[in-house]
């Protein structure tokens, strides 16, 4: 099938195995993930020509589950980005209505799923990259709790943030990826050896769905937040309780966020100098100019601009004003969610404050950064968090986010499962 | 707030390059991203809760890595098994 939304950076017909969880399924995967023998470039031009030499956990995975890995997808370069625009090679364009984005940074992914290229897609998640697309496109995505799914191969852009993800059509098939990619990995030191081994039972009777105030405030699309109050009506129709509940700390998450990732970035992006790969340098020329153009001929803008704002936030004489704080914000975001988990056993809000943009719309980068708002909170805390989609405004897809506790996944992925259950029923 | 020279200075710690012509708006993006990060001057020193944080360090065992035509593969240049990197004096 033609790929008419530039979802893919690279196709590929490995037929899958014959044996398995995933026996002969399609598995798109994005293009940040390491795959021997396929091109990765994460979207960016200074990969471009990279061929890793192994295979992310998740991959081997994947093969020994006999998933058949169709290519890799379209992303913001190195996950930075909310849109899929950022793409050195051209924006990818939302199989819903192509004169809108699919959302980012795994907005790819997201479209192979939506358009049919792929049953299922693994995605990453900083700040919303699995999330946002996935609610931009109409689909399931859910970003696991952190620790859960090894890194293991993941082209780090912000580690103490990012997670892989699974993404797929449905409740179901986003919980059978999940279990797959979840087995336990040493090589990745920040796992808990908490795989997921749930089948997902429909059902939040009894359960109790906080709904911050704040998930509702300025910014928030009026006809989103109706669809997804009619969504959480839903919930309590299926015998969950809906309380009302606050999160403070969402005023500083976002700039926490922002600080946080651009500060990890610009340390995890120094090892591209095109030397060890990429396009290589003048290698007669002093090295610190032959990096300078190199790197600055080919990252794309957003990419220079985090690396230089990381550069700054953590320059001697801001580092108290800017990372010191963020990293305060961060644990007051972490206290937030274990304060309502005391007594709250699901957060449910909007995933993304509207719904897709129109390519070129969200010309301005802080604009760009202000679209993750919702999406940020559970990436600050570690903890698991799901978008389903929840009907449409004019046409596009609504996504419903709910947040669990720590390693409640399943508790989430039920949740989701449920108003799934009685949304298409 | 930074100004165009701060920021030509932060571009050259970080080895990037922004073109002369991208300066005066790439300026006033970073200012206005950093207004944004404003906010964070209003919290207090005082963290609520405490992370638990706790090292995850392990024992550094050798063990075998890829081998080595695998890794000089995707180098621009390599000579005698070396990866060919800029004169560094």
């Amino acid at each position: 099938m033609e790929d008419r939304y530039n979802a893919y950076l690279l196709r590929s017909d490995e037929p899958g195995g014959s044996m398995g969880p995933l026996a002969g399924r399609t598995v798109a995967v994005k293009d940040n993930i390491s795959t021997a023998g396929l091109e990765t470039t994460c979207g960016s031009r200074i990969l471009k020509g990279y061929v890793p030499p192994y295979d992310a956990h998740v991959v081997t995975l994947l093969r020994e589950a006999g998933a058949a890995i169709n290519g890799k997808t379209n992303m913001d370069e190195f996950g930075m980005g909310s849109t899929t625009e950022n793409s050195g090679f051209g924006p990818t364009l939302n199989p819903v209505d192509p004169t809108r984005v699919p959302g980012g940074s795994s907005g790819g992914s997201a479209a192979a799923v939506a358009a049919g290229l792929a049953e299922l897609a693994l995605g990453t998640d900083t700040g919303g990259s699995i999330r946002c697309p996935a609610a931009f496109c109409g689909i399931v995505g859910l970003k696991p709790t952190y620790g859960r799914v090894s890194r293991y191969g993941l082209v780090a852009y912000a580690n103490s943030l990012e997670t892989i993800g699974p993404m797929a059509r449905t409740v179901g098939d986003v919980s059978a990826l999940y279990r797959v990619i979840s087995r336990h990995d040493p090589r990745d030191t920040t796992m808990q050896g908490r795989p997921y081994e749930h089948d997902p039972a429909p059902t939040v009777a009894g359960r109790r769905i906080g709904v911050p105030a704040e998930f509702f405030g300025e910014g928030v699309d009026s006809r989103v937040a109706t669809r997804v109050e009619e969504a959480i009506e839903t919930l309590s129709a299926c015998g969950a309780t809906i309380v009302p509940v606050s999160m403070p700390s969402m005023a500083s998450a976002l700039a926490a966020y922002y600080v946080t990732c651009t500060s990890e970035a610009s340390s995890n992006l120094a090892r591209y100098d095109g030397v060890r790969y990429g396009p290589g340098g003048e290698t007669a020329r002093p090295w610190h100019e032959a990096f300078t153009d190199v790197r600055g001929s080919h990252f794309g803008e957003e990419v220079r601009r985090r690396i230089l704002l990381g550069t700054f936030a953590l320059s001697a004489g801001y580092y108290g004003k800017y990372y010191g704080k963020a990293q305060t914000a961060r644990a007051n975001v972490a206290a937030d969610f274990e304060r309502l988990f005391g007594t709250i056993d699901l957060l449910a809000g909007p995933t993304m404050p509207t719904v897709a943009y129109r390519l070129g719309e969200l010309a301005d980068p802080l604009s760009m950064y202000l679209a993750d708002i919702l999406t940020v909170p559970a990436n600050l805390a570690g903890v698991p968090a799901i978008s389903v989609p929840c009907g449409e405004v004019d046409g596009l897809p609504v996504g419903l986010q709910l947040m669990g506790r720590m390693f409640d996944d399943e508790a989430v992925i039920d949740a989701a499962a449920a108003y799934e259950a009685e949304a298409t029923a | 707030m930074v100004d165009e020279s701060d920021v030509r200075r932060i571009a050259e710690l970080a080895d990037v390059g922004i073109p002369a012509d991208e300066l005066p708006t790439f300026t006033a993006q970073f200012n206005r991203i950093l207004e944004y990060f404003d906010i964070l001057d209003t919290l207090g020193d005082a963290r609520a809760g405490e992370r638990r944080l706790h090292t995850v360090l392990r024992e550094d065992e050798p063990c075998p890595s890829l081998p080595r035509e695998a890794v000089l593969g995707n180098a621009a240049e390599n000579e005698d098994g070396f990866v060919k990197a800029p004169r560094v004096m």
